[in-house]
């Protein structure tokens, strides 16, 4: 017979709660004033311009989608793929989904042009493009997610759990692979013309979500006293690795097809050797600091035990994939569009006007603010969660949970 | 207070807020139906004042270029003055506080004056660069609400009341044609409007052409300035000016291998 699992609210003290809210809600309003600031301004006070056109709103809002869509992979492997261990593990990972994905969806909105036209967005639709699909793709998931929640959390619904999970799973895979398409189509642009952005896309928030939730478990826990066993933590640690692993394969793969293909060259010498801080990110970022040292700590045989250290190889996952998310998004927009190959551009329009050179960009205050804006949303969806529902098993320790212990 | 009391004064609050509730609702729908007919109402005067202009463009033509990159003259910029005076956007003020570099980076630009050096040869070319008017613009596939979209004849261009500002069709253009406004827009052209936090991009003088004009403000300075580098016509029209010059010379598309079968070409490049 399996083991009754308990839900219960987030305990931790009153001031320690409301203090949480007070910095999460300031954090927020600076975010939506700086949004606010860049409306009213017009995007010239941030580091955008034409040749750069999505800056690091961009990067923050691409990154909290990702992750939400790899947050709920947690609850899937529960469901879908029938491991019991992390049966107690899906309502959390369903409520971060939500939140990351809110977070994201409302800095991507209030980075617009004009997002007082949100109505228009949401009413008038080509589809033939990928943003358009991708409006539904998130709406939907919202959506889904939340059924998905209900029947995680009402016996009514648990015979539904099952179909809706399967149907969760999939439906994440169509958002991710759709999120990666809205690069990976750009025929124009010499480093997102291809089609492995998209698996690539899947398995970065694969890593991404599952670093966010642990580092949302093991604090959420850590705060509450509440215990977590060694073999549970281990199992989310290796899923971890192997996820990082995953990434660093498609990005050898990414570049590999790029070096093939004669016409790619340029970009790869720019990004790999001579791009400046984009190859800093690159290397530094997105292979070292999200790939390579997480890594090591994961697979280290003592710094592996240890949850500091695992919880520092989260952050440095998400600090990697942030790196990751600024060389995709902004490192292909500031290499310059080839249009006359074996020419130099002597000039392109009035001087300071950037054509055939890589295109400067800086990002301002207000963008970072926004960005940060969107993760502190992401948050507060969770903290409230778990405090007013019952999200949060009371106990993963190892005698208290199912399949940790294969049978004899 | 006794319990039914209470109960009473609850039914009462929820009544009272089912009520408020629907006539908000109600309130806020009448409202958009009168803003909605008031819309309509703007609409049809409009339309009748400009009933010259209400026959729809048609497929009949293709409006397109034909540059001769050999004929456009090194330091000549009569093309990016006419534009600009034609489209407004010399009327673009910079922001007070910005950067000068960041700023040329920023404001809107529907032409450009492009000068190359063959890598092999040094051989040195200029041309003018400009919205390339695809047969299958990449630009109009991605865009989420359709504001960006071809014309019947040819011209692509962005429906400023549909444009959310996502910039994703800049992200798609091979050709840096487009320019998003950055900042907030003062004075403008009523045949060229513009508005802060949307995309515009070259229109092939629409404005000219639906007056019956065939003509642009480029290709006509070009020629002004006896040039003749550009020259604008019907793609359709074999006796037309640019099919004629297309016939005589060989002319390419940048970025042939994209397929887009642009509709302006290049010769001398």
């Amino acid at each position: 017979m399996s083991k009754r699992i308990v839900y219960r609210e987030w305990l931790i003290q009153p001031e320690r709660y409301w203090g949480l809210l007070a910095i999460l809600a300031t954090v927020i309003a600076i975010g939506g004033a700086s949004a606010l600031y860049m409306e009213h301004e017009g995007h010239w006070v941030t580091g955008m311009t034409n040749s750069v056109v999505w800056g690091l709103p961009h990067v923050f809002a691409v990154f909290l989608i990702v992750a939400a869509s790899g947050a709920l992979n947690v609850a899937s492997i529960g469901t879908v793929f029938n491991k019991p261990a992390y049966k107690p593990l899906g309502r959390l990972s369903g409520l971060l989904a939500a939140g990351l994905l809110v977070g994201g969806l409302l800095v991507l909105v209030l980075d617009l042009g004009r997002p007082d036209r949100l109505l228009v967005a949401m009413t008038t639709y080509n589809f033939n493009s990928i943003f358009a699909w991708n409006i539904f793709l998130y709406t939907g998931f919202l959506a889904i997610t939340i059924g998905y929640l209900w029947t995680m959390a009402e016996r009514k619904g648990n015979f539904l759990q099952r179909p809706v999970g399967i149907f969760a799973f999939l439906w994440r895979l169509a958002l991710t692979t759709g999120t990666g398409s809205i690069f990976g189509f750009l025929v124009g642009r010499s480093a997102y013309d291809t089609a492995v952005l998209a698996p690539m896309f899947v398995v970065m928030s694969f890593a991404y979500g599952v670093a966010i939730y642990m580092l949302v478990l093991l604090t959420s826990f850590a705060w509450d006293g509440r215990p977590i066993g060694p073999k549970i933590l281990r199992r989310l640690k290796n899923l971890l690795g192997l996820f990082v692993a995953g990434i660093l394969y498609f990005t050898l793969i990414y570049h590999l097809t790029n070096l093939y293909g004669a016409k790619s060259t340029d970009f790869e010498s720019f990004l790999l050797l001579q791009g400046g801080i984009y190859t800093l990110m690159f290397w530094g970022g997105w292979v070292l600091v999200g790939g390579l040292l997480p890594l090591g700590i994961i697979y280290h045989p003592r710094l592996s035990t240890d949850r500091n250290w695992i919880a520092t190889a989260c952050a440095l996952v998400i600090a990697g994939g942030l790196a990751a998310m600024y060389v995709i998004i902004i490192g292909s927009q500031a290499f310059p569009l080839e249009m006359f190959p074996g020419k130099s551009v002597l000039a392109f329009g009035a001087p300071g006007d950037i054509g055939g050179a890589v295109a400067p960009y800086m990002p301002t205050l207000a963008e970072l603010l926004l960005g940060i804006g969107g993760v502190a949303v992401a948050m507060l969806i969770v903290s409230v969660g778990i405090r007013v529902l019952q999200f949060l098993p009371e106990s993963l320790s190892d005698r208290d949970m199912d399949g940790l212990v294969e049978p004899v | 207070m006794s319990r039914e009391e209470e109960q009473r004064v609850d039914t009462q609050r929820r009544r009272f807020l089912g009520v408020a509730t629907a006539g908000t609702v109600a309130g806020t729908a009448v409202g958009s139906g009168a803003l909605t007919l008031g819309g309509l109402a703007a609409a049809v005067a409009t339309d009748a004042a400009s009933a010259p202009r209400t026959e729809p463009v048609s497929k009949i033509h293709r409006w397109g270029m034909f540059v001769d990159a050999s004929k456009c003259a090194d330091g000549c910029t009569a093309c990016v003055d006419a534009c600009d005076q034609e489209n407004g956007l010399n009327l673009q003020s910079e922001p007070h506080g910005s950067n000068e570099a960041k700023w040329q980076n920023q404001r809107s630009v529907w032409i450009r004056k492009v000068k190359l050096q063959d890598r092999a040869s040094g051989h040195v070319t200029n041309l003018p660069l400009m919205c390339q008017h695809c047969e299958h613009p990449p630009c109009v596939d991605v865009c989420p609400t359709g504001a960006s979209f071809k014309r019947a004849d040819g011209i692509v261009m962005v429906d400023r009341h549909t444009c959310i500002g996502c910039r994703y069709c800049m992200m798609a253009c091979p050709y840096k044609a487009r320019s998003f406004i950055h900042e907030q827009v003062d004075q403008k052209l009523t045949r060229a409007p513009r508005g802060k936090g949307c995309v515009e991009s070259c229109n092939l003088c629409a404005h000219r052409l639906d007056e019956g004009d065939i003509s642009t403000a480029c290709a006509q300075a070009c020629a002004d300035e006896n040039h003749h580098a550009i020259v604008f016509g019907d793609l359709k029209d074999p006796t037309s000016p640019v099919r004629q010059a297309m016939a005589k010379q060989a002319s390419r598309q940048i970025r042939e291998d994209l397929q887009l079968n642009t509709g302006v070409r290049y010769a001398g490049l």
